[in-house]
């Protein structure tokens, strides 16, 4: 590892970086904050006005913001639990149990990574509308219950962190495989299995095209369904379209807040093991 | 598991080693279910993953090359007539698909070179040592965590032609304002900044992370040999992440030429035509013009095929690429 140490320059550019990163969030706020009026208006406002409440409660009622959070939460929250358990299974067969064609399979679960999500769009469309599922939670939830690249870092991960030795020293005292992923795996994963939830819990709640071609806004949309509904008014009240935007975007900035830190040690070290 | 359930079970009576103690019959059984759960239980952990890539994920990518060779309609997607390679020709004569696929490669390079470029410049900025480093990561990663939609709507307000804060930044240095959503490159460039600004943090802790993993002694070395900062960077830096760079690019590739949500709802809400004149209408875009608003699901699988078709010779191109990058 490197150990030069950072300039003033270096400070001053990362400072623009972050307000740059920062500053459509903050506006979002500001706009929510104020007027359709005041936002049709040069210059635009820099500072907190005295409408947010207003905004805030006519976004909520018109795009059935509690609904669609609720929904999200349900969605992004299975999603997470589904992706981890069945990664952290898999990871650990792939990565600490000897079996028959597993380098083969492993390349599949790698090579299905490359297939572009829209090229299954249509007859994905055509079997959800098949099962009645249109408009349904799980029509969203049981096409992105697994990942490839959950069970790709798992496996990476337990490849690393799991020694051979306690998987054998559970099998002597006569434990069956899936004891030893309750007692041993799962406990040793911990980690990674957080990293993996709050990166699929993200992935999750801003997933767009899926949702939309799947849920209509008047049945159970998700946060990112009911956004676009919004926006469609004849004349859309903008600084209500941003109180929903701030409604959508503020659970996440406080995960982001909580777990920040977490999060991109595991972006990092997805990174290097990948 | 105790002995009792050992002994209950019924195959366990079958056995016909003969038991030296009491607890034999169970052993025996043991050491059979001992074997089977070795030999199965491997595929029972990583089998929910194929089924359900099988229902969701395979079984829909043969079914889109199937639909591409009929048409149906949305309305009725049960009611399916043979028309072969009819939508493919069809795609091949239509404008609106080579603008499209002209718009996804323009918008791809435009968000994905400097959105890359920028990021490793960042990442080397924060590989430094300093105070505050964790807030700086988690600062550059904000963007990451907020939604398509919600990003594109404050960047619409953002970008507006009469009161958007850009126009009125731009006015104030005196360089005059600029129709972001009309103008082709204009507009463009508008819905790329979208996808820079929120990818360009996380691929910058991508490029991070790898440059933690290059040893200090290169740097040393170089640093031995009189080689600046810049130089350090260009000559080690650079090389020693390659393939990282490269991982990223093929990310980024399939991530722009799947772009729908930016352009969608850039559009204000006027629907997926990717504004007024196409402008800025990618091919995600049109797939979904194409399947859910002109209800023609046949044509839609064709789209997704070429999207396909399209990944798979950028892939074979950056095969050949990085197999002549490795051999220098």
């Amino acid at each position: 590892m490197r150990s030069l140490r950072a300039g003033r320059l270096t400070y001053l550019v990362l400072g623009l970086f972050t307000v740059g990163s920062l500053f459509p969030l903050v506006w979002t706020a500001i706009a929510a904050s104020r007027s359709n009026t005041r936002l049709a208006q040069t210059p635009p406002p820099f500072w907190f006005g005295g409408n947010l409440g207003r905004n805030l409660q006519v976004a909520w009622t018109d795009a059935n913001m509690g609904t669609a959070l609720l929904n999200t939460v349900i969605v992004a929250g299975t999603v997470a639990a589904g992706t981890v358990v069945f990664s952290t299974l898999a990871g650990f067969a792939f990565a600490k149990l000897r079996f028959r064609g597993s380098r083969l399979l492993l390349g599949l679960v790698i090579g299905t990574m490359l297939i572009p999500p829209q090229l299954s769009v249509v007859p994905l469309y055509m079997l959800i509308a098949e099962l009645s599922w249109t408009d349904r939670l799980q029509a969203v939830i049981l096409p992105t219950l697994v990942s490839a690249f959950g069970v790709f870092f798992m496996r990476q991960y337990l490849a690393q962190a799991l020694p051979m030795e306690l998987v054998e020293a559970a099998r002597t005292d006569g434990a069956s495989s899936l004891r030893i992923v309750w007692h041993v795996v799962f406990p040793v994963a911990r980690p990674a299995m957080a990293v993996l939830a709050m990166l699929t819990f993200v992935m999750a709640w801003n997933d767009f095209f899926w949702p939309i071609v799947a849920l209509t806004q008047n049945g159970s949309p998700t946060v990112q369904v009911a956004l676009t509904g919004l926006g469609r008014g004849y004349i859309p009240d903008q600084s209500v379209i941003m109180a929903g935007a701030l409604l959508g975007t503020l659970p996440l900035l406080l995960v982001f807040l909580l777990f920040g830190r977490q999060i991109v040690g595991g972006i990092m070290q997805g990174a290097v093991k990948g | 598991m105790t002995d009792e359930t050992a002994v209950l079970s019924p195959s366990a009576a079958g056995s016909k080693q003969p038991a030296a103690e009491g607890g034999g019959r169970g052993q025996v059984w043991r050491s059979r279910r001992y074997r089977w759960d070795l030999r199965w239980s491997p595929y029972a952990f990583v089998a929910p993953f194929f089924l359900f890539f099988a229902a969701f994920g395979l079984f829909p990518l043969l079914y889109t090359g199937w639909a591409a060779l009929h048409q149906v309609e949305l309305t009725d997607p049960d009611n399916m007539t043979w028309v072969g390679l009819k939508n493919f020709t069809r795609l091949w004569d239509d404008e609106f698909f080579w603008n499209a696929l002209r718009n996804t490669v323009t918008i791809g390079l435009l968000s994905t070179v400097p959105q890359l470029a920028i990021a490793l410049g960042l990442a080397h900025l924060l590989n430094y040592k300093m105070r505050g480093s964790a807030f700086f990561r988690v600062a550059v990663l904000t963007p990451y965590a907020t939604s398509v939609a919600a990003a594109t709507l404050v960047f619409v307000l953002l970008f507006g032609r009469d009161y958007g804060m850009v126009n009125w930044a731009l006015s104030a240095v005196g360089l005059g304002s600029v129709d972001w959503q009309n103008g082709t490159f204009a507009s463009q460039l508008a819905v790329s900044t979208i996808v820079i600004w929120r990818w360009t943090g996380y691929n910058a802790l991508i490029y991070l992370a790898a440059m933690q993993a290059v040893p200090g002694e290169l740097y040393e070395s170089a640093a031995l040999d009189g080689a600046s900062r810049w130089q350090q960077f260009l000559h080690v830096t650079v090389p020693s992440l390659r393939p990282t760079i490269f991982f990223t690019c093929v990310v980024s590739t399939i991530g722009a030429t799947q772009l729908f949500g930016e352009p969608l709802l850039f559009n204000g809400g006027a629907g997926a035509t990717g504004g007024s004149e196409h402008q800025f209408q990618t091919l995600g875009l049109y797939l979904y013009e194409q399947g859910w608003v002109n209800l023609h699901l046949g044509r839609a699988s064709a789209i997704a095929w070429a999207m396909f078709l399209i990944l798979l010779v950028i892939a074979g191109a950056a095969r050949l690429l990085r197999g002549r990058g490795a051999s220098r």
